[in-house]
């Protein structure tokens, strides 16, 4: 298979901490690839290897077939880079950093203001073209990092944590852009603290946790991992509450959670389901909502690092400032 | 949306051509020129600064050290000419390091542009505001009656040469922006380097005025160096001496802090 993205056991220190530990990824031509994982987990450090601003101290990368060392400057005609840090500049215009790197791409004076027209309509920031940066919100700052990371046409586009902080509506924007670039054929790399954000765009998940890819597949084989899923059964009354917990308890053979007026109990055999429904139906009791959800990425990463991803703790420098 | 993408521009290049580094270069200087547009507060800073010292020395200092205000102009313009070049220098660091607290750094290093543009790009931009700032002290300096003594040649002369030395002492502040955590650090080094440096020179009050163990130190003061070449050069007196130590100095100091800086710069990225 085609890789647009390889890396074989790359590690990097910054002084007493390690910040990758030996990760290795292949990323298919045209997908999106998630990489999973807490604050200071490796992600950025990894990012930034890929995208030539930082040397591994072991190990080797390529992007588009070329190494990120000694192919450095043939690398960088390839990618985009939009980050936590890779940052646009805030005192010119939205316009201006288009035109910035256009010109430094070798554009002509027109061809990059062009181009950057486009882009900003492209991402609806049109009205805004002739004001500076810093008075935009979050969501069209990320809109405006993002065009700026595409003014080169990359093959390889890395988004680094695309929407940390942004609400909502400008997360489902983001998202909607990314998988237009996507369809573009060009490749993603993604990193994210948020596993609805993995499963929603990412083919392929790498959890990284510690400098270290812990785990490794589709969403939906990181979820059958775990082995579980959940089955949600919420009474039409909640008198039969407790009934309904004494049979999802007895056909489970697990021990069922009550929250918000439903009953949740993990099942790992498919027979379950039918014999819960037969069982309501003998007990005459009406449903409001009967489920059965595969495993949430939440759950997955719980099982594998055994801490949920957002209480981390928030070392968020510590992949950034070399000790 | 197919427009965003699609179609990379051309099968990569090894290298870049010199051509291309220096084409990056004025790019980059233009942009932080074009920042004036949008932040006019630094075009005041800029120019109101330097010009408000001139006012305010020549006429309330003037009369009590030199005994009028037009010879006190003659002796200090020189001077606060190059004061207000190493405040000045103080830009370079502090816009590179905003570069690289706010990511904008990473960003052009992520770009396929000469490696040494983006640094070069932002002193060459400094330097234009330099000769921006001597240009106006000169000017209103004129208009105050400052009375240039060797003709045109003296003035290129004495531009060329403080424009020589503030690019060497710009690696001073390029160093200190990329040590310090934060931009106005800077600000602050800046405040309390040249301050005590250039008022423990000769530009505001002739040596032999000052106590003696301090005039040992205002002699050998770079800043009175500086000064003392620009006197011989807009005014009169000797030239050959003070421009030769300046140029040294300058020397020494890019000798010694240019690796330094970009040693520096290579460990923060």
């Amino acid at each position: 298979m085609n890789h647009a993205i390889r890396a074989e056991g790359l590690v990097r220190r910054f002084g007493a901490t390690t910040a990758l530990a030996g990760v290795d990824l292949a990323v298919p031509t045209g997908t999106v690839f998630g990489l999973l994982g807490p604050n200071g987990a490796g992600k950025t450090t990894a990012v930034r290897v890929l995208a030539t601003l930082l040397r591994a101290d072991e190990g080797h990368a390529t992007v588009g077939g070329f190494d990120v060392v000694r192919d450095a400057h043939r690398v960088r005609q390839l990618i985009g880079l939009t980050g936590q840090y890779a940052s646009v500049d805030e005192t010119l215009t939205g316009a201006e950093n288009l035109l910035l790197i256009g010109r430094l791409l070798g554009l002509s004076r027109a061809d990059a203001k062009r181009r950057a027209r486009q882009l900003l309509a492209d991402f609806q920031l049109s009205d805004a073209a002739d004001r500076a940066a810093k008075t935009f919100s979050g969501g069209m700052r990320r809109r405006l990092d993002l065009a700026a990371s595409l003014v080169g046409r990359p093959q390889v586009l890395f988004l680094d944590e695309p929407t940390t902080g942004l609400d909502p509506r400008s997360r489902n924007d983001l998202w909607d852009i990314v998988r237009a670039l996507v369809s573009d054929g060009v490749t993603v790399l993604l990193t994210t603290q948020y596993l609805e954000e993995a499963d929603q765009l990412a083919g392929e998940i790498a959890v990284v946790d510690h400098g270290r890819v812990i785990a490794q597949g589709t969403p939906e084989e990181l979820k059958a991992k775990t082995g579980g899923q959940t089955l949600t059964v919420r009474p039409a009354d909640l008198v039969d509450l407790g009934t309904v917990t004494a049979i999802a308890a007895e056909v489970s053979g697990a021990t069922p959670e009550v929250a918000q007026n439903a009953v949740t109990v993990a099942v790992n055999d498919p027979g379950v389901l039918p014999a819960v429904v037969s069982r309501l139906d003998a007990a005459e009791i009406a449903v409001a909502e009967l489920a059965l959800r595969g495993a949430s990425l939440d759950e997955v990463f719980l099982s594998l690092t055994g801490h949920r991803a957002e209480d981390a703790p928030a070392d968020t420098d510590l992949e950034r400032t070399p000790a | 949306m197919t427009a965003a993408t699609l179609t990379p521009a051309l099968t990569p290049t090894r290298r870049l051509s010199p051509a291309a580094g220096l084409r990056h270069t004025f790019t980059l200087a233009w942009r932080s020129l074009v920042q004036i547009k949008h932040n006019p507060m630094e075009l005041l800073d800029l120019s109101i600064q330097p010009v408000m010292f001139v006012l305010l020395f020549t006429y309330v200092f003037g009369t009590a050290i030199a005994g009028s205000s037009g010879e006190y102009l003659t002796f200090m313009l020189p001077g606060i000419m190059v004061q207000n070049a190493l405040f000045a220098t103080m830009t370079t660091g502090f816009g590179l390091n905003n570069d690289l607290t706010k990511g904008v750094f990473d960003r052009l290093r992520a770009l396929p542009i000469a490696r040494w543009a983006p640094l070069a790009g932002r002193i060459l931009a400094d330097t234009v505001k330099q000769a921006w700032s001597i240009a106006l002290l000169l000017g209103v300096g004129s208009i105050l009656g400052f009375r240039v003594g060797n003709g045109l040649l003296g003035v290129v002369g004495a531009f060329a040469l403080l424009l020589a030395f503030t690019l060497a002492a710009s690696w001073i502040s390029v160093l200190v922006g990329v040590l310090v955590s934060e931009p106005d650090k800077v600000q602050i080094f800046g405040f309390m380097v040249i301050f005590p440096l250039t008022f423990t020179s000769n530009i505001f009050v002739p040596t032999d005025r000052m106590p003696g163990w301090l005039q040992n130190w205002v002699e050998v003061n770079p800043v009175t160096v500086v000064a003392d070449a620009l006197r011989g050069l807009l005014v009169g007196g000797p030239v050959a001496g003070p421009v030769l130590q300046t140029l040294l100095w300058g020397a020494g100091i890019a000798v010694i802090f240019a690796p330094l800086a970009v040693r520096g710069l290579k460990r923060r990225v």
